[in-house]
């Protein structure tokens, strides 16, 4: 008898915008996503995230207590697979790069439409 | 000094958010000096500016046109934590993307929002203090842009 495979992403979301952090909930991706949790801050989404163990994150830059780019870094500190994706409207190329540089695999500028959520999200999970 | 040139990086960026976010361009008004206090609208979202350059960005709107802007978003929460929530959102996305020109020197605060009877605000000392109107469907807002 084959056991049911669970064979989604669990998905941890972290914006101090309740508004972005709904928006990436509705992503039509999200039948490939299994939200396990969404933060506000930097230290709620460390917390979180050795509560969940998420195979992917969607990460605000500009948060209060810890910005993003030291919670990446630590989120990939613990989980060297873990893929995250940038959510920022920090639109400068240096910004982009230590991002990158940190560990995360993406980088999505605010605003963005749907579509550019949808593309960004797949690409993450190619 | 703001000047005159680096004010279009706000306006494009303000134009962007409503084109992008709300769906639907906005129209902006000529800027002007801000030489007398300005009365803010029901929600204002404000960002600090420090590093290379220091100020203010601020984001002021009346509650209808945040409402409407909801529901261009796909939202179906109207209440006032959302609300608070979309200016702080539009200060910061208008603030960050003006790092594409300013650089990463231009380093921006999380949003702090003021909402419901807010005293008028003053044209910052030492800065040239620019309201920038904002037209979008029916409805007027505005974005004040002062650093030094």
């Amino acid at each position: 008898m084959n056991a049911a495979v669970d064979s989604t992403l669990k998905l941890l979301i972290v914006d101090d915008s309740t508004l972005i952090r709904r928006r990436v909930e509705r992503s039509q991706r999200f039948d490939r996503l299994r939200l396990v949790g969404s933060a506000a801050d930097g230290v709620e989404a460390l917390a979180l995230f050795s509560r969940t163990d998420p195979d992917v994150v969607t990460m605000d830059l500009t948060m209060p207590q810890m910005d993003g780019i030291e919670c990446i870094r630590r989120m990939v500190a613990l989980k060297p697979s873990v893929r995250i994706l940038v959510i920022s409207a920090l639109a400068d190329k240096a910004t982009a790069i230590e991002a990158m540089a940190s560990g995360a695999n993406g980088f999505l500028n605010k605003p963005f439409t749907e579509r550019q959520l949808n593309e960004a999200l797949a690409e993450l999970l190619r | 000094m703001l000047h005159e040139r680096e004010l279009k990086v706000f306006v494009e960026g303000t134009t962007r958010f409503f084109e992008v976010a709300a769906q639907q361009p906005a129209s902006i008004g000529s800027p002007y000096l801000m030489e007398e206090p300005l009365a803010l609208h029901e929600y204002s979202g404000l960002i600090e500016v420090s590093g290379r350059r220091e100020g203010v960005v601020c984001f002021t709107a009346p509650k209808t046109m945040l409402a409407v802007m909801l529901m261009k978003m796909h939202e179906t929460d109207f209440g006032h934590e959302t609300m608070r929530d979309l200016v702080g959102e539009v200060a910061n996305t208008i603030s960050g993307n003006a790092r594409r020109d300013f650089g990463n020197e231009f380093r921006i605060s999380p949003p702090r929002v003021l909402w419901g009877d807010t005293p008028p605000i003053d044209p910052r000392p030492g800065a040239r203090t620019f309201v920038i109107p904002i037209h979008w469907r029916s409805h007027s807002a505005k974005l004040v842009v002062a650093l030094c």
